[in-house]
């Protein structure tokens, strides 16, 4: 030991694992920062600076495009926070409950549509919602409220929320498990504690649980965050590169794709297609930095 | 008495809920699957059936035999799906190891730069990834995903799968040092099979949504031949829009391979999410 020599496991252990991310991760996404400031003028790559930027966000044509996707975007994350998470927080409480018999098969069941692949789930409930199948309007029947039945899917002001409701409806499980996680790993005697004082059931539950989770709160939101703002699959199984009716469920993600590959009228076109990249890692960056430097160190974790 | 009542009725709501949301979330799967099964006739005169000897078919089916190609899809699908999985698990655990193992320069900083992918979406860097497959000649074959997804997959698997080998024994490995086994060795015959339940759990993390995704194989690889199920039944759908028989056989398919690695799965995917694995 006394001849300083090279340990060279470290690096073959290390070797494969940064070589591959850096190549395929790393580097492409700095490289689509870079394309972003280059312009394609005759054949030709050109160094343009923020042109690029400044058409996307100043362009009449661009920016309207630009800031629909980005306003759809933040009312398609607004649901998810508002519906998808309450919803998740309740079930893995109800879950969560010591008594209840039948929890592990009630978990897989509800877990079940998160599995599915987006294409099933676009379609599947494009076909349910359909007036033409006539199983919603149908249903709706039954309960006597036929009336509010409508092609939600095909109008302006109802499809992204529905899209958004669909999105819900397949990632409750998500928050479901964490949350679920989370209760359980409240100690029981906390609990008695709280028992013992007349803090029972849903006081409980608002008192003692909740404080307690809000943590594991925090990461879903991140989560949901970083998912919504780079979501595409959903609205391009079931509403296609336009994100129709009208661009009315158009995001971020589909604008990119329509940008970078082109649709029907547009060529596609790699720099605009990496400047809308380029915005969507500073959104995202921005709700991390957000997320760690304003909520998580400012939250109260208590030491259980 | 009056106590006890209220706490059975309590116990009755709670199921209700539920069984109502099982009902919300089973749905729309439930009427995928019975429908495939059904004459075109049934399926708009008694979508909510089940089929019966009158209404039964298999006609959509058929259908999706002759016109896609879903066992090369499925095959495409389980080739990605498993080499990705694969990668994935040995290099990070390969560089989870480094990282618990070893004081070397740099070691924080190592982790820190491999924990970056973890919150930051590959997506992003999607233009500069299909330049630079085409540039290689990459583009439309299967490696092309394998090498996307195992990137995807590393900074998480390195990050979980480190946390779980700083609780390896020392002792164990260094009595494997005394007994004169050289590093790799001690990784490979004395780590890799103490952490294979974390291993596990994150092959179940990673394994759903490369199966699932839809942005790379559009984006890489949309030959016929190189086609991912996810694609290929997002495509044929496409294309048999109108003949319903066809389109719900085609969902029925892509669900049931889903539905089998969950019921397989569940357990350990369960497990994981519920041991705190993702913090």
């Amino acid at each position: 030991m006394n001849k300083p020599r090279i340990r060279w496991h470290i690096p073959v252990f290390l070797a494969p694992a940064v070589l591959i991310y850096t190549a395929v991760m790393i580097f492409p996404l700095f490289n689509t920062l870079r394309l972003a400031l280059y312009s394609r003028i005759d054949q030709e790559r050109v160094f343009t600076g923020l042109a690029n930027f400044q058409t996307l966000f100043f362009d009449p044509i661009w920016s309207e495009q630009f800031w629909n996707a980005l306003g759809n975007n933040l009312w398609f994350f607004l649901v998810h926070m508002l519906v998808q998470n309450p919803i998740g927080i309740a079930l893995a409480a109800l879950l969560s409950h010591p008594r209840l018999r039948f929890a592990a098969l009630y978990r897989s069941a509800i877990f079940i549509p998160t599995i599915l692949s987006f294409v099933v789930v676009g379609f599947a409930w494009k076909l349910i919602l359909s007036p033409i199948w006539g199983i919603a309007p149908s249903m709706l029947d039954a309960v006597g409220l036929k009336s509010l039945f409508a092609p939600w899917l095909g109008k302006e002001e109802y499809a992204l929320t529905t899209l958004a409701l669909i999105s819900v409806w397949q990632f409750v499980g998500i928050p479901m498990m964490l949350i679920y996680a989370a209760l359980l790993s409240i100690p029981e005697e906390i609990l008695e504690a709280g028992e013992v004082d007349g803090i029972t059931g849903l006081a409980a539950f608002w008192k003692i649980k909740l404080p307690l989770i809000l943590p594991s709160i925090g990461i879903i939101s991140i989560l949901t965050f970083v998912g919504n703002f780079n979501a595409f699959d959903l609205i391009y199984a079931s509403q296609g590169a336009l994100a129709g009716p009208d661009f009315s469920t158009d995001i971020l993600g589909t604008f990119m794709y329509r940008t970078f590959f082109g649709f029907q009228l547009q060529l596609g076109d790699p720099h605009m297609g990496s400047a809308i990249a380029g915005a969507m890692f500073a959104i995202i960056l921005l709700g991390v930095c957000v997320y760690l430097f304003g909520i998580q160190t400012r939250m109260r974790r208590y030491q259980l | 008495m009056t106590k006890a009542r209220s706490n059975s009725l309590n116990t009755y709501a709670m199921h209700g809920a539920l069984i109502l949301y099982v009902l919300i979330a089973l749905f729309p799967v439930f009427v995928i699957l019975i429908n495939s099964f059904k004459t075109r006739k049934a399926i708009f005169r008694e979508p909510l059936a089940l089929p019966d000897a009158d209404s039964f078919s298999m006609i959509g089916y058929q259908t999706v035999m002759k016109q896609g190609d879903f066992f090369l899809y499925f095959q495409n699908s389980l080739i990605v799906t498993v080499a990705s999985l694969f990668f994935v698990l040995l290099f990070g655990a390969m560089a989870a190891y480094a990282l618990s193992e070893y004081r070397f320069r740099g070691n924080t900083l190592m982790g820190l730069y491999l924990a970056l992918g973890i919150m930051i979406p590959i997506r992003i860097g999607t233009v500069a990834i299909l330049e630079m497959m085409v540039a290689s000649g990459l583009v439309n074959s299967l490696w092309a995903l394998i090498l996307v997804y195992t990137a995807q997959g590393l900074p998480l698997a390195v990050f979980i799968l480190s946390e779980f080998m700083k609780q390896v024994s020392d002792d164990l490995k260094n009595a494997g040092r005394i007994d004169g086994l050289s590093e790799y060795t001690i990784f490979f015959r004395l780590v890799l099979p103490l952490v294979r339940p974390a291993m596990a759990t994150v092959a179940v993390f990673n394994m759903i949504p490369i199966w699932n995704d839809l942005w790379f194989p559009l984006i890489l690889a949309p030959a016929e031949e190189t086609k991912t199920l996810t694609l290929g039944s997002q495509v044929f759908i496409g294309q048999f829009v109108t003949d319903w028989n066809a389109v719900l056989s085609a969902l029925s398919m892509a669900i049931l391979p889903a539905l089998v690695l969950y019921v397989i799965f569940s357990r350990q995917l369960i497990r994981g999410i519920t041991s705190g694995a993702v913090k």
